[in-house]
């Protein structure tokens, strides 16, 4: 009993700690798949936290919170795509330029909305969990309490499902992908090019301003300048390893996921200093990276500004 | 924030002091931007050559001169070895260095924070290892000399030297210098810098004409992490003397890629972006004590500054269509 209660909570942990890395890696796969590389990802998720931690205690409603964290991340992500798209500019640089001012931007706020703490406060409401909807009771079973997960799970693979089925099973999906793989062509053919890359990288920033609010909210439970840490890479490091699909970003994902996992079970084992454990989920990035010799092609046209007649 | 940086003679040494680190980490990015490698993982290299420092610098005696050398050298080859493992991961594995980097990054962070936690190294009472020997140091003169009534004295009365006996300033900014001058000699003049270069511009072309392009990339990534972690190195053996666990990374290796593309990957370049990056940096700290205006402010202002170089490439291309119309 006590050795299944482990497993299932290391599966709830698992999930609870890919779900904002699944929403982020897939506006990753989507703007990739457009033509446009975005490793800004980092500073939209710390800018959509900030936001969906804001709204999320000043409304009172995690809904309310994570629309604002969307809202934060497409708005930086606008300015990517208009670097990137209209005026040509460099992805890579603007991208880390975005990673700089997100972070700072957000905890600027921060300090101004909560007398100069660079935290915010814990919002009152988090995420809604999935059982206690269904109207499980959970007090007598520990089992129970342990397969409690967040709703955003949910959405985190509805979304993923949704964007597969868009890119891999719709007219728009496949025009979405051939200006990622030779955007002339697909500008010959009366793709408009410009508005479909415009779009991608919005929602990129849309998918990793959710995934910051989902950290900020259902996680962390506030903003703090170190809630993302790295998450917006990690996320980037997945699009990569699921070769640019969703559904294989997706597992990379819950690889992440459960490498977290492992180090919040493992935790307190004598053998094992901690920060060892900490090093577990990068080792096992590098490993399984290495195992899986992959093929992976990156969309050809990705991180190349397209001129019209060329 | 301009009085700030400007106002007195010890300011501006000390930002030159806080250049050095930022410089160092910013050659190694642009050196492995020139052979169109991106090195992210400057950061890791940098926290390693920090703990090769602070641990050669304690449990190694060796006489004055020969010290900081020494560590120098094991610090150039830690880094190296970090980083080139990264390009063997890519050439081997085909695993995208930006990605391997940044998991490095964070593995070197843990491994820092380990190696202070160990019973042996941790100082009882504290969060950081011992002070490293007096003959590791590199200031130009020792920190406690500030104190002396002869430091006082010589201070007082010799303006010139007074910035150097009251700031941290030492060997590592003679270093830095020359570690520019000689990345951009072996990028100009060598046969290794061209090949380099010429993997940069065109990877395929390069193959064709028979370089070794695996071998140029580890190569690349061997020197610029060895540059990075001897920044480390050298922050250890100026400025902090031992190592900490910190609650984040400090983020030099951050800062180097913003000095790098500020630079456009010029290593010469890298010294006065350097020099830029610790004068908004000193200047912030300035602002944040007058006028009550916090440090995120220096990261809005330097993204800011990062955008507009990304959005440089417009430039022609805007100019372009204003002449066409005039």
């Amino acid at each position: 009993m006590e050795f299944l209660n482990t497993i299932v909570l290391t599966i709830s942990i698992t999930l609870m700690y890919s779900s904002p890395l699944i929403f982020t890696a897939i506006g990753g796969v989507l703007t990739q798949r457009s033509g446009v590389d975005n490793i800004g990802l980092e500073g939209m998720m710390a800018f959509g936290a900030c936001g969906a931690a804001i709204v999320g205690f000043f409304a009172a409603n995690p809904w309310l919170g994570l629309l604002a964290g969307a809202v934060f991340g497409g708005f930086l992500a606008l300015i990517h795509a208009f670097i990137a798209v209209t005026a040509k500019g460099n992805q890579i640089i603007s991208g880390i330029a975005l990673n700089l001012v997100g972070l700072g931007i957000a905890t600027f706020i921060t300090r101004r909305l909560f007398n100069g703490a660079a935290q915010s406060n814990t919002v009152p409401k988090g995420i809604p969990k999935v059982l206690e909807l269904l109207g499980v009771d959970k007090s007598n079973s520990r089992l129970l309490q342990s397969a409690e997960i967040d709703l955003t799970v949910i959405l985190a693979f509805v979304i993923a499902l949704v964007v597969w089925f868009v890119l891999y099973k719709t007219k728009t999906g496949l025009r979405v992908r051939a200006c990622g793989e030779h955007p002339g062509a697909a500008d010959t053919l009366g793709v408009n090019v410009t508005l479909i890359r415009y779009v991608c990288t919005t929602l990129s920033g849309v998918l990793a301003g959710l995934g910051g609010g989902v950290t900020a909210l259902a996680i962390a439970g506030r903003f703090t300048p170190s809630v993302i840490s790295g998450q917006g890479f990690i996320a980037l490091a997945a699009v990569i390893f699921g070769n640019w699909r969703p559904i294989g970003a997706t597992l990379a994902c819950l690889l992440f996921g459960f490498a977290q996992a492992l180090t919040v079970i493992l935790a307190g084992t004598p053998w094992l200093p901690t920060q060892i454990l900490a090093m577990l989920p990068y080792v096992l990035t590098l490993l399984v990276l290495m195992v899986f010799v992959d093929r992976s092609t990156p969309p050809k046209a990705v991180g190349q500004p397209y001129f019209k007649g060329q | 924030m301009f009085t700030g940086v400007f106002s007195s003679t010890n300011r501006i040494m000390q930002v030159i002091v806080d250049s050095v680190p930022i410089a160092m980490t910013g050659l190694a990015v642009a050196f492995a931007g020139r052979t169109g490698l991106f090195n992210i993982g400057a950061e890791g290299q940098f926290i390693l050559g920090q703990i090769t420092g602070a641990i050669v610098g304690f449990y190694v005696p060796m006489p004055p001169i020969l010290h900081p050398l020494f560590i120098i050298l094991c610090a150039f080859a830690v880094g190296g070895l970090y980083a080139g493992f990264a390009a063997w991961l890519k050439n081997r594995f085909n695993i995208h260095e930006v990605i391997s980097t940044i998991m490095l990054n964070w593995i070197a962070y843990y491994f820092m924070i380990f190696i202070v936690n160990m019973k042996s190294v941790k100082v009882p009472g504290s969060q950081h290892s011992p002070e490293i020997l007096d003959t590791a140091k590199i200031n130009f003169f020792h920190r406690d000399f500030r104190t002396t009534a002869e430091g006082q004295a010589l201070s007082e009365s010799s303006p010139f030297l007074r910035p150097f006996i009251r700031t941290d300033a030492g060997y590592a900014i003679i270093i830095m210098l020359i570690t520019a001058l000689l990345l951009w000699l072996i990028l100009k003049y060598t046969r290794l810098g061209y090949e380099l270069r010429a993997v940069g511009y065109n990877r395929y072309a390069a193959e064709f004409s028979a370089m070794p392009v695996k071998r140029n990339a580890l190569m690349s990534m061997f020197i610029s992490g060895g540059v990075a972690a001897v920044g480390g190195a050298m922050l250890v053996m100026s400025t902090s003397y031992y190592i900490t666990m910190l609650g984040t990374t400090e983020g030099y290796g951050w800062d180097g890629i913003s000095v790098a593309l500020i630079a456009s990957n010029h290593p010469i370049g890298c010294v006065f972006a350097g020099l830029l990056y610790a004068a908004l940096k000193f200047g912030g700290l300035e602002i944040q004590s007058r006028m009550r205006a916090p440090t995120e402010i220096i990261n809005i202002m330097i993204g800011t500054l990062v955008l507009c170089i990304a959005l440089a490439p417009a430039l022609p291309r805007l100019a372009e269509r204003l002449e066409r119309k005039e």
